[in-house]
């Protein structure tokens, strides 16, 4: 009976999962899709708790009162700690707090396979299942604890050995050969599943710390699918439906997620993986920009834009890091006052996340219908008086159209300069999150306001306000 | 078995095919979130051990502990990024 009444919860549970995931998708049913999916997953841990009998006749299921009281207490523990670190991060640290959620999910699923090992030699079949569900979990886990550590700093450059390549294929074949070798040898042998989990380990950090920043949402993304799949190996095992849909389900629609960003960084998703940017660093400082670079001042702004019709805002990653997405808004709605239209371009990898700096400009309450997309916005810069590009930097870079030996060339980029004046908005000259010269500094509509970005929007606020 | 996985390979697909990219960050959070069931499976592991196998509970409630960071942490955060979408309308 308990047997039909879980599974019945399983169908909802999985049910809410797709509901859950479709209302993500548009912006009005959003927050409930994510409401519902929690709730369907509410259901099912509860369900699996109390009512799960294991249809294998070699396990016997039972619960006694410590086995229970170590459940409620790692639940209870997770709630607190999960709760409390989202609650608090800042929305800036978004990205790598997935990332680090992510890893513990990945994680998790390697312990179970950990787990299930030794009372399952015997059964090729399901030996199988468990080396894929390690595998997949651990390189998720140790890469997924990698982009953290480089999206928060820890890690602020990313490392390369020589024939990086060639290591980390022979890594990656030497660990699903172990993992075969177990599978199909049938030994019980604990040291060598701990040397496959450590390989694993080892690869995932191999894989992740020479891709270069700008790459992280796409490895994030990429993780994210890995750990669906783990999930999903994981109701293989136990013959478990609601683990199998959710954990496809991610990794289908993640899968999906990171093919999408990487078209709109176009580049193909192998390029990002084995070639990453900086490789080519060297080669792309080949063309080095020439010519000067102007100053402005920070009054010279605000005539320049007090006097426009039109303003364009470009907001980076340096608009993030300086937590300058309230001044921003304030700087807008006293443009709007003085009857300037101004509009947000957005492109597609704008942040460290897309859709990253969507959330930020929402936080701060900037109206939907400002932020335009870059196919939307591109051809209004003709049009447009000023463009304010704050913190961002290789999504204007005009090597992405003109330079062939560019390592980013044939992304997609935000025109800017087809717009009466740039104002770029930087702390430094340094070369942007791809580690590429920009030439477009350089231009000479282009005025550079150097600065944190906070610091120099709130002046400029000041200055325009005595206007 | 097999059906369960192309069925949901192809919903999967269909569900995210027209999302804009505004959403990107809140779906990916979401869908991390979602990926927490892994957490049934180390419930099913500590129901299914000896009771007195004090080691293997241990592990499994480092695996449950996890799990639930995943689960947990994924939809608080997931919601705080849209509760940001939904605060506009009212004040505008």
């Amino acid at each position: 009976m308990n047997q039909y009444i879980l599974e019945i919860i399983y169908l909802i549970a999985s049910v809410t999962f797709v509901v859950g995931l479709k209302m993500l998708s548009e912006p009005q049913s959003a927050r409930k899709g994510n409401l519902w999916a929690a709730f369907g997953m509410t259901l099912a841990i509860a369900g699996t708790i109390f009512l799960y009998e294991s249809k294998d006749p070699d396990t016997h299921t039972s619960r006694e009162s410590i086995k229970l009281a170590f459940i409620f207490a790692g639940i209870g523990l997770g709630t607190i700690i999960g709760w409390a670190t989202a609650k608090k991060v800042k929305m800036t640290a978004m990205p790598e707090l997935v990332s680090l959620f992510n890893g513990m999910g990945g994680a998790c699923a390697a312990l179970i396979s950990l787990l299930e090992f030794h009372h399952n030699v015997g059964h090729p079949e399901r030996i199988a299942v468990i080396m894929a569900g390690m595998i997949i979990g651990s390189v998720s886990f140790s890469g997924s604890n990698i982009t953290f550590m480089i999206l928060n700093g820890t890690l602020s450059k990313s490392y390369r050995m020589p024939n990086y390549n060639i290591i980390n294929t022979i890594l990656m074949l030497v660990t699903i050969a172990a993992g075969i070798y177990l599978t199909v040898s049938g030994t019980d042998s604990m040291i060598l599943l701990l040397l496959v989990f450590l390989l694993a380990l080892v690869y995932g950090i191999s894989f992740v710390v020479p891709i270069g920043g700008a790459d992280m949402p796409v490895v994030i993304s990429l993780l994210n699918s890995f750990t669906g799949l783990a999930a999903a190996f994981g109701g293989f095992l136990y013959g478990n439906q609601v683990m199998l849909t959710g954990g496809i389900l991610v990794g289908s629609a993640g899968t999906l997620l990171t093919v999408a960003m990487c078209r709109a960084m176009n580049r193909p998703l192998y390029s990002v993986i084995f070639g990453a940017f900086g490789e080519s660093t060297a080669t792309a400082s080949g063309g080095q920009a020439t010519g000067s670079i102007k100053d402005i001042s920070i009054t010279d702004v605000a005539v320049l834009m007090n006097y426009s019709k039109k303003v364009v805002i470009v907001p980076g990653y340096g608009l993030a890091v300086a937590q300058a997405q309230h001044v921003i808004h304030e700087l807008e709605e006293l443009l709007e006052e003085r009857g300037v239209e101004v509009k947000y371009a957005i492109h597609p990898v704008a942040g460290r996340m897309p859709g990253h700096m969507n959330v930020l400009l929402a936080e701060s309450n900037v109206d939907y219908g400002k932020l335009a997309e870059m196919d939307d916005i591109n051809p209004e810069f003709a049009t447009t008086d000023v463009v304010l590009v704050v913190g961002a930097n290789d999504v204007v870079n005009p090597a992405a159209k003109t330079d062939p030996s560019s390592p980013i060339y044939g992304m997609p980029i935000l025109d800017v300069e087809n717009a009466k004046h740039i104002i770029v908005n930087k702390r430094s000259m340094n070369a942007g999150y791809a580690g590429i010269e920009n030439n477009l500094f350089y231009n000479p509509k282009n005025n550079m306001l150097f600065g944190d970005a906070k610091e120099v929007l709130t002046k400029l606020v000041a200055e325009l306000k005595t206007m | 078995m097999i059906y369960i996985v192309i069925l949901s390979i192809f919903v999967g697909v269909e569900v995210i095919g027209k999302v804009p990219s505004v959403l990107h960050t809140p779906l990916m959070s979401g869908a991390n979130a979602i990926h927490g069931v892994v957490i049934i499976g180390s419930i099913i592991v500590m129901l299914n051990t000896e009771a007195d196998n004090i080691l293997l509970l241990s592990l499994g409630f480092i695996a449950v502990v996890l799990g639930t960071l995943n689960v947990v942490g994924g939809f608080v955060v997931t919601d705080r990024m849209l509760e940001m979408f939904k605060k506009k309308p009212k004040k505008s």
